[in-house]
């Protein structure tokens, strides 16, 4: 009851502090020239969600690093396709994992096709290297960021500065390969110009006039992989053809080991033409990155089981006698060049060293690829789910119908039961929703949440559980004044009570939001999501807006006056006046006292 | 009693229902209704979704389009057995057996050739066959993992006991709630088990308000002799009754919005699955935090020694008192005690709570309306 002089200044000074909350955060969500609504998810403006399981092919648990082997040949693949927004996500690990590929629009069939394609990790020898785009002439500005050659020749086709040799743990001498990269690029895979060569292309007679549709070659509208079972001219022409900086041209795809291939280098830089691979990279048993010998930058370390050995052997042998570009071999994955490295002298144990200029994580990625590219995991597509505009306009429409019956509802039943403290629980809706819809444009904005249709029903079903803290809160104070307390006393005294009520019952919605949002897949995060969110946001407002505001109101004459308006009138509370029971108590006493 | 005026006794807290008491028949009704929803589960079974079955499905937005056409059409793509339905305002959804995305493909260009509407406005989902077995093992641990974690937090807060009812409580639930779909045959979708793991969290919000007020008026108690656990716990229920309708009625009106917009304007999808569930579920929460949650935890309470003995002396005093009251009052006839509901004025058990040195209460005594327990027992 000692309370009104202690909190007489706080109520105040809470409400200035949420209103500042409050304002910064509509300052940052609607700041000029940013997006000032949520992103929204698939389900809301159209466009495909894919989600793919990993299912191990050879019974063996998947690891998380083949996972993520496996999301970055799905990553460049979908990006390789140009789709602004795309996404590719992962949830889970292991077995139990699944991965979330996002496009929004109109659907693509091509990417769906992609998707469901496994990808190949082979080594085939190089027959043709040279840049992925049409070079500008020698006057022009260099395009080709990162080459380190101004006096490039419109067509040069440049060795790799990659080399593989011998494991250096099997010869005792250190591979002479790393001292001739010095000078290499940073690429790691792009033409360095001191080893730039002229140009031997092999096909350059062939490259004529032929039409690179010939039958034989198979290709994706003419982008990579581009496959004939012949090194033919209409191979070779399109070899000449290809612009590996079109849209598409690095989205990879499944390649046949058996036949020729012309294809990009992974980021679009270098096109070449290749042999049928020579060593399938299920043959690798072990690759790892570290630090290169006399340690000086990365390495990566390769090593071959019996047969992928003999089968390298007798390929490196073939290839350290030819010239550049053709003593190289590319590394492909999924149809992609990852890396050429160049062949110096036969590699006989069965182990190998690749050097380059790498930084740790170019030798970690190149690793990796080794490692976990062949691998023995097939991606199935769970779910596919193509929503059209149209549909997700209707559904955007429904859910913020929805949301605003809900709010009317709410706000008409508030209103009714509690009248004067019912507008107080309104006006508190109004807060959390608009601190909810601020950090909705945030979050999508600086972390890229989406807001899904189960996230709007989320937000929704939260206006319910928001709304229920004010009513416990109300009650309390109701329960305080039937126990025959003032009005102001009442207000501090059940919110002392309604306070730890609130949070238990609100930390069970959060266990609840938490868990849904671990355990689950999909749809069911947002919802989880959206659903934690606002519990949160549920407390703040209890605590900085509704309590301070009660507590100032209590203090105004009209709410002490308890007229019936107010809501808290002790007639409609059930307390008739306060005299009846402490007459009727010291009635009783008195009999009692009779009686005993 | 009219509605309004039984609201407005509720509103001013002069009603009391004996819940704790009476709970024999409560738990009697849950059981039928559990029976019901076993024997619906286990006899008809729920009717899954093609997310959990695999499938495909099309979603065709067309006012002008009808369901036999699409059902031609549908079959001239190649699907043997479409199951063709009209939804919502001018939508025509075709389920199928499950298609790869290239079959899927030649059925979109089919129906839009053939019902005249855009390739890319019509929505399809393919779902893989174990895609259902994997979101439903998901819940299932999502839904072991939060049960756990919420015994043991309820068993900090409160203590195991309560936690143990609470828990009873949510099971109730969930089997109404899936014993509902089984028995009805609404569909079950994913959004369905969002609704599902939902009510978790709304069914233990009322609960956790409940044993807050039932903690509150038994702390303390074994040390009296005026009330036994029960009555203290079926006093908290009638105190926190109003509010638990107003929570309760206040979380399903936006659940309720949800659902008469998704089924008026989508007519399916996850709007309706998700408030569907939503809206059963809490309705059964309500009726459990009341029913089911207070009167169990009563009876796992009164097992012990302490609130036996407590028990034993509050019948002890209660028969002396019996024995003043029949001496000392004649004129307060028991004439409304014969119903179901012991009506007792709420605010003189307030009163009680107040002034102890002089109360007593207890749900035998059936009072008439506004007639104070201390007027009927004296020491």
């Amino acid at each position: 009851m000692a309370a009104p002089t202690k909190t007489a200044i706080k109520p105040g000074r809470t409400l200035t502090i949420l209103g500042l909350i409050l304002a910064s955060l509509l300052a940052w969500a609607f700041w000029p020239g940013l997006s000032h609504s949520p992103r929204l998810g698939l389900d809301l403006r159209g466009g495909t969600q894919v989600i793919l399981s990993p299912v191990s092919t050879n019974g063996v648990p998947i690891t998380d690093d083949q996972l993520n082997q496996s999301v970055e040949i799905i990553r460049q693949r979908v990006d390789g396709f140009g789709v602004a927004e795309s996404e590719v996500t992962t949830q889970g690990s292991g077995d139990n994992a699944t991965i979330i590929v996002s496009i929004p629009g109109t659907t693509n069939k091509a990417i769906l096709d992609s998707l469901s394609t496994t990808a190949k990790l082979d080594f085939r020898p190089v027959l043709a290297e040279d840049y992925g785009s049409p070079q500008p002439l020698p006057t022009a500005t260099p395009s080709v960021s990162g080459s380190a050659s101004p006096s490039t020749k419109p067509s040069p086709v440049a060795s790799s500065n990659v080399s593989i040799a011998p494991n250096a743990t099997a010869t005792a001498t250190a591979s002479p390969q790393v001292s001739s990269n010095g000078a290499a690029v940073t690429g790691g895979l792009r033409p360095a110009a001191d080893s730039a060569s002229p140009t031997p292309s092999p096909s350059a007679s062939a490259v004529t006039t032929t039409a690179p549709t010939a039958a034989g070659v198979t290709s994706n509208d003419g982008l990579p992989p581009i496959q004939s079972a012949k090194n033919d001219a209409a191979l070779q022409a399109a070899f000449t053809n290809l612009d590996c900086s079109k849209t598409g041209a690095t989205k990879g795809g499944a390649a046949d080991p058996a036949k020729f291939l012309v294809t990009c280098s992974t980021d679009g830089q270098l096109k070449y033409l290749l042999e049928p691979a020579a060593v399938q990279g299920t043959e690798i048993s072990n690759a790892q990155a570290g630090i290169a010998q006399g340690g000086v930058g990365w390495e990566v370390n390769l090593t071959f089981t019996s047969a992928g050995a003999q089968q390298f052997a007798a390929t490196t042998t073939k290839l350290s006698k030819q010239q550049p570009p053709q003593n190289q071999f590319a590394i492909t994955l999924d149809g992609l060049v990852q890396s050429a490295p160049r062949v110096n002298e036969p590699i006989l144990g069965g182990s190998a060293v690749i050097t380059g200029n790498f930084t740790p994580d170019e030798a970690k990625a190149l690793a990796n690829v080794l490692k976990y590219g062949s691998l023995p995991v097939t991606l199935v597509p769970s779910s596919v789910e193509q929503i059209s505009p149209t549909l997700g306009e209707d559904q955007l429409r429904a859910g913020i119908l929805a949301g605003l019956l809900g709010l009317l509802l709410v706000f008409v039943y508030l209103v009714i039961y509690y009248r004067a403290l019912g507008l107080v629980a309104v006006a508190s809706l109004l807060v959390a929703a608009a601190i909810t819809y601020a950090l909705f444009v945030i979050l999508g904005r600086q972390l890229g949440f989406t807001l899904s249709l189960a996230g709007v029903a989320g937000a929704i079903v939260a206006i319910g559980i928001t709304a229920d803290s004010f009513i416990v809160y109300f009650e309390r104070i109701r329960d305080e004044i039937r126990e025959g307390r003032s009005l102001r006393a009442a207000g501090d005294a059940g919110w002392i009570r309604a306070r730890k009520t609130i949070l238990a019952a609100d930390f069970v919605s959060l266990l609840a939001a938490v868990v849904l949002y671990f355990m689950s897949v999909g749809s069911v995060r947002g919802f989880a999501f959206t659903l934690g969110l606002t519990t949160l946001v549920d407390i703040l407002v209890a605590f900085m807006f509704t309590r301070p505001l009660v507590s100032l109101l209590m203090r105004t004459d009209w709410f002490t006056s308890g007229k019936p308006w107010t809501g808290l009138s002790p007639d409609r509370l059930g307390v008739k006046t306060e005299v009846v029971p402490v007459g009727r108590q010291s009635v009783v006493a008195a009999s009692a006292a009779k009686e005993s | 009693m009219s509605l309004g005026s039984l609201a407005h006794r509720l509103y001013s807290g002069e009603v009391s229902y004996d819940f704790v008491g009476k709970r024999r028949r409560w738990y009697a009704i849950s059981a039928a209704f559990l029976l019901l929803a076993l024997i619906g589960l286990f006899g008809r079974g729920l009717n899954l979704g093609i997310e959990f079955k695999g499938g495909s499905e099309f979603t065709i937005p067309s006012s002008t389009a009808t369901v036999e056409q699409a059902r031609d059409s549908a079959k001239a793509a190649g699907i043997a057995d479409p199951i063709v339905t009209e939804v919502g305002q001018n939508k025509i959804r075709i389920q199928s057996p499950a298609l790869t995305p290239a079959e899927s493909e030649k059925v979109t260009a089919q129906l839009s050739k053939d019902l005249g509407v855009a390739q890319g406005d019509i929505g399809v989902t393919l779902i893989g066959p174990t895609w259902g077995s994997e979101i439903t093992k998901r819940a299932l641990q999502g839904l072991a993992v939060f049960l756990v974690l919420v015994v043991i937090f309820l068993s900090l807060y409160f203590e195991w006991r309560l936690a143990v009812a609470a828990l009873v409580a949510l099971v109730h639930d969930l089997l109404i709630t899936i014993g509902i779909y089984a028995l009805t045959g609404f569909e079950v979708t994913p959004a369905t088990v969002i609704g599902v793991l939902t009510i978790l969290g709304f069914s233990l919000y009322d609960t956790v308000v409940v044993f807050d007020k039932v903690r509150e008026n038994t702390q303390g108690i074994t040390s009296g002799n005026r009330m036994t656990y029960s009555d203290a716990a079926n006093l908290a229920l009638n105190q926190t009754l109003v509010r638990s309708i107003n929570t309760s009625v206040v979380a399903l009106l936006p659940v309720a919005a949800i659902l008469i917009i998704g089924v008026g304007l989508l007519g399916a999808g996850t709007l309706k699955d998700l408030a569907l569930a939503l809206f059963i579920g809490t309705a059964a929460g309500t009726y459990s935090s009341i029913f089911i949650a207070t009167p169990v935890a009563c009876q796992l309470q009164e097992q012990r020694p302490e609130m036996k003995a407590l028990s034993a002396r509050v019948e002890a005093r209660r028969n002396a008192s019996e024995k003043a009251k029949a001496a000392v009052k004649s004129v307060a006839d028991d004439v409304s005690g014969a119903g179901d509901l012991a009506i007792v004025g709420a605010e003189s058990t307030l009163a009680a709570l107040a002034a102890p040195a002089v109360e007593s209460t207890g749900p035998r005594q059936q009072p008439k309306k506004n007639t104070t327990r201390s007027e009927r027992k004296k020491k």
